[in-house]
C-alpha cells in the first residue's frame, strides 16, 4: 500500500463466481508521507483514506460485474464507522457486497478487518460511468495487473 | 396508481427529508421538490426495492440528453409512477 498515491489495494484476494463479493488485501506500510502529518509522532491512519481502502475494493468488484465497460466513481458514503485506530504495519482484509445495482449506480456494504475484528465499515454508493475521455481506462487496466486481479477472468479484451 | 405515488412520496420524504404534504402528483421531482442527481439516486434504489423493479435512469437521462424526452415524462410524479407501473406490470407479465 502506498496511501500518499492512493494505491490502497495491494491485491485482489478473491471474487466470488456470481460477483457478489470480493475480498482485496493492503498492507498499512511502516513509512509513508501521511504519517508526516496524521499524526507527527503518533502515525495513523486517516480514517477517509480508510473509506479510500473500502471503496477501492468495491470498485474491483463493479469493474468485474461489468467487465471493465465502465467506471465506478464513489458517490456517496452512507453509515460509515471508523472502530479502532489503524496504524503502520497492520493488514487490512477488506471486503465488499454488492447490495444493489440500479441504473447507472451500485449500493455496496463493505469493511475491513484487522486478523479477523472489525476496524471499519460503510455503505458506499457508485454512479457507474462511461469512461472518461484520455487514458484512465489503460491507468486502470495497469493497476488490475499490479493488484493481481483476475483479468483474463473478468474483463472484456 | 395511488398506492404507488404514496409510496413514492413516502419515499421521497423519507429520503430527502421534504415535508410529505408539499409532494404532489404533479410535482416535479428535479424543478419543484429540488431534488438533485445525487439524491435521486438514493430515491431510485429505494424504489427499485419497494417495488422490485430497475428503473431505467440511463435511458431517461439519454433520451432528455437526446431531446428524444422531456423531464417532465419521467420526473413528474404521476409520470413517474405510471413508469413504475408499467414495469411492475412488464415484470409480472
Amino acid at each position: 500500500m502506498r496511501p500518499e498515491v492512493f494505491k490502497m489495494v495491494d491485491r485482489v484476494v478473491a471474487i466470488d463466481p456470481g460477483l457478489e463479493t470480493i475480498q482485496c488485501e493492503g498492507l498499512v506500510p511502516e513509512e509513508s508521507s501521511i504519517f508526516e502529518g496524521h499524526f507527527p509522532g503518533h502515525p495513523i491512519m486517516p480514517g477517509v483514506l480508510l473509506i479510500e481502502a473500502m471503496a477501492q475494493t468495491t470498485g474491483w468488484l463493479i469493474l468485474a460485474r461489468n467487465r471493465f465497460e465502465k467506471m465506478p466513481f464513489l458517490a456517496t458514503v452512507k453509515e460509515a464507522k471508523l472502530r479502532t485506530f489503524v496504524v503502520p504495519g497492520q493488514m487490512l482484509d477488506l471486503h465488499s457486497k454488492i447490495l444493489h445495482e440500479g441504473s447507472g449506480f451500485v449500493v455496496a456494504q463493505t469493511k475491513a478487518l484487522i486478523e479477523g475484528k472489525p476496524v471499519c465499515n460503510a455503505e458506499l454508493v457508485f454512479r457507474v460511468l462511461a469512461w472518461p475521455e484520455g487514458r484512465m481506462k489503460d491507468v486502470v487496466m495497469k493497476v488490475a495487473e499490479r493488484v493481481e486481479f483476475p483479468v483474463a477472468d473478468f474483463a472484456n479484451a | 396508481m395511488s398506492s404507488t405515488f404514496d409510496a413514492v412520496a413516502n419515499i421521497i420524504a423519507e429520503t430527502c427529508d421534504i415535508p410529505r404534504d408539499t409532494i404532489t402528483p404533479e410535482s416535479h421531482a428535479i424543478d419543484d421538490l429540488g431534488i438533485d442527481s445525487l439524491d435521486f439516486l438514493d430515491i431510485a434504489f429505494a424504489i427499485d426495492k419497494a417495488f422490485g423493479i430497475k428503473l431505467p435512469l440511463e435511458q431517461w437521462t439519454q433520451e432528455v440528453n437526446d431531446g428524444k424526452a422531456t423531464t417532465e415524462q419521467y420526473f413528474v410524479l404521476k409520470n413517474l409512477c405510471a413508469r413504475i407501473d408499467e414495469l411492475v406490470a412488464a415484470k409480472t407479465a
